[in-house]
């Protein structure tokens, strides 16, 4: 077995880690004082996470890249890692109040692991960088779709969707914010699972984090409350994300050093996340969400771009 | 205008609010197959106290295991710390860099790690720990498939079947 570091050396493992970026004399960083700072960085992630259905990886990636100089391997490594985080974290203060539509979650789940088992496979014919140009797009205009929806917020009554209705997706959940209980119907499945299967091929060609499709689909195609997208998107996350450990972990991106704080730090905020969600309106969700989607949308179009 | 990922299925008299009360919410539970019948009033009590023992079976399986990841990971922290005094003080030259750099040294195989954590290394605890985070997804996907069958939701507990499947063949395909 060629070791990490000789893999790293025979340039297997894409350009060499950034130099650190301190002025010279000025105070070294130790790893007590990289620990305990990235905690809470990690806390932040957990709550923006989580509370947007997303995952940590959102705030970890740019997190430990500009602000540490951590290598971009590395830096994906704590990223699945933050996502199991987000989504083990918030899960169980979720399930108890319904949020999550879990019957919804595992269904879809048959295309999204699929596609990411697919996409770990496939040699794309299509270069990367066409790719993040393409999704970038694609992101941009799901933010815009997310965003025009505001006002829209009433949930469906009536499922015509013979799908939905043979494995009865449809449920109901307990909004805090507006007091009552909101029930909703399930439509759109075929489009939903073909979006599925995207997302897990693009989270696995394109190591971005899967969450960002998976919340459009469920909101704009099957038309699913924002919170339960949210909710049940976090749950699908993880469950994503696990498919794909096993090749980061042989790979030797996951450091511990690294996956310590950011384990324990998302895990916190992923639970303080959950429970915010149940008490602010939808709307605030929904504008939160479209806020982090453009910003994804910026960063993989430059990556199309100018790379 | 019609938005391109919206259904045709939606239509605005369909789009009324959706303000119901318990009673109605509960028959929505139940399970997958054709020629859905309302259930009594006994039966949707019965129905929703199993999907309630279900749900907190999950929420419990979740607890206990990022519990036990949070614990892992922060005894290996601290065994990491101990044994290293240069990395524990807030000032000093030793630079964290020098963990997160191309040639630092940690376990990225079963064997690796198995090796790691016998000669009472840190840095394996913790990844254990993580170990413990990144099964937590998979139990609760295995305990889907139990909680359906609980439920006599055969379609619903194949489909949870299958996902279980394609996440342990892909630990194997990934050469662990």
């Amino acid at each position: 077995m060629v070791s990490y570091s000789e893999r790293w050396e025979a340039g297997a493992d894409g350009p060499a880690p950034p130099a650190w970026r301190c002025a010279p004399g000025a105070a070294t960083v130790t790893p007590l004082v990289f620990v305990l700072s990235l905690t809470l960085v990690a806390v932040a992630a957990g709550v923006l996470g989580s509370l947007i259905g997303l995952g940590g990886g959102v705030v970890i990636v740019p997190a430990l890249t500009i602000l540490y100089g951590v290598n971009i391997r590395l830096a994906i490594g704590a990223s699945i890692v933050s996502v199991i985080a987000t989504s083990s974290g918030a899960a169980a203060a979720y399930v108890r109040e319904k949020m999550t539509n879990l019957r919804a979650g595992m269904f879809l789940e048959i295309a999204t692991t699929t596609g990411a088992v697919s996409g770990a496979y496939l040699t794309t014919l299509l270069p990367s960088r066409f790719l993040f140009a393409f999704f970038g797009i694609v992101l941009g205009y799901s933010a815009f779709a997310t965003f025009r929806k505001r006002h829209a917020a009433q949930p469906l009554t009536v499922s015509n969707d013979r799908i939905a209705n043979y494995f009865n997706l449809h449920g109901s959940y307990f909004d805090v914010a507006e007091n009552k209980e909101v029930s909703y119907k399930v439509v759109g499945t075929k489009l939903g699972l073909f979006l599925m299967y995207v997302a897990g091929l693009v989270s696995a060609l394109l190591g971005i984090g899967s969450g960002a499709l998976k919340v459009p689909a469920m909101d704009s195609a099957m038309h699913l409350p924002i919170k339960v997208s949210s909710a049940t998107s976090n749950f699908m996350i993880g469950v994503t994300a696990a498919a794909s450990a096993g090749v980061y972990f042989v790979r030797g991106q996951i450091d511990p050093i690294i996956a310590a704080p950011v384990a324990a730090g998302v895990l916190a905020g992923a639970m303080f996340g959950a429970k915010v969600l149940g008490r602010i309106t939808s709307k605030t969700v929904r504008l939160v969400f479209v806020v982090v989607l453009v910003v994804i949308s910026l960063e993989m179009l430059q990556k199309g771009i100018f790379p | 205008m019609t938005h391109p990922f919206e259904s045709t299925d939606s239509n605005p008299e369909q789009n009324a609010v959706a303000g119901v009360t318990a009673a109605t919410a509960t028959q929505n539970l139940g399970v997958s197959g054709h020629g859905h019948r309302k259930l009594t009033p006994e039966e949707a009590a019965a129905m929703e106290e199993k999907i309630r023992k279900v749900e907190i079976a999950i929420s419990l399986v979740l607890r206990i295991g990022v519990s036990l990841s949070v614990l892992v990971i922060a005894v290996g922290l601290a065994i990491m710390f101990s044994h290293h005094s240069d990395y524990t003080s807030f000032t000093g030259s030793f630079s964290f860099k020098q963990l997160t750099s191309s040639t630092s040294q940690f376990p990225h195989s079963f064997s690796g790690l198995a090796h790691s954590v016998a000669s009472g290394q840190g840095r394996g605890i913790v990844v254990i720990g993580v170990m413990i985070l990144i099964a937590t997804p998979i139990l609760r996907v295995a305990v889907g498939v139990i909680s359906f069958l609980y439920e006599h939701d055969v379609p619903m507990a194949l489909v949870t079947l299958y996902v279980l499947i394609v996440l342990i063949g892909s630990f194997f395909l990934a050469g662990a």
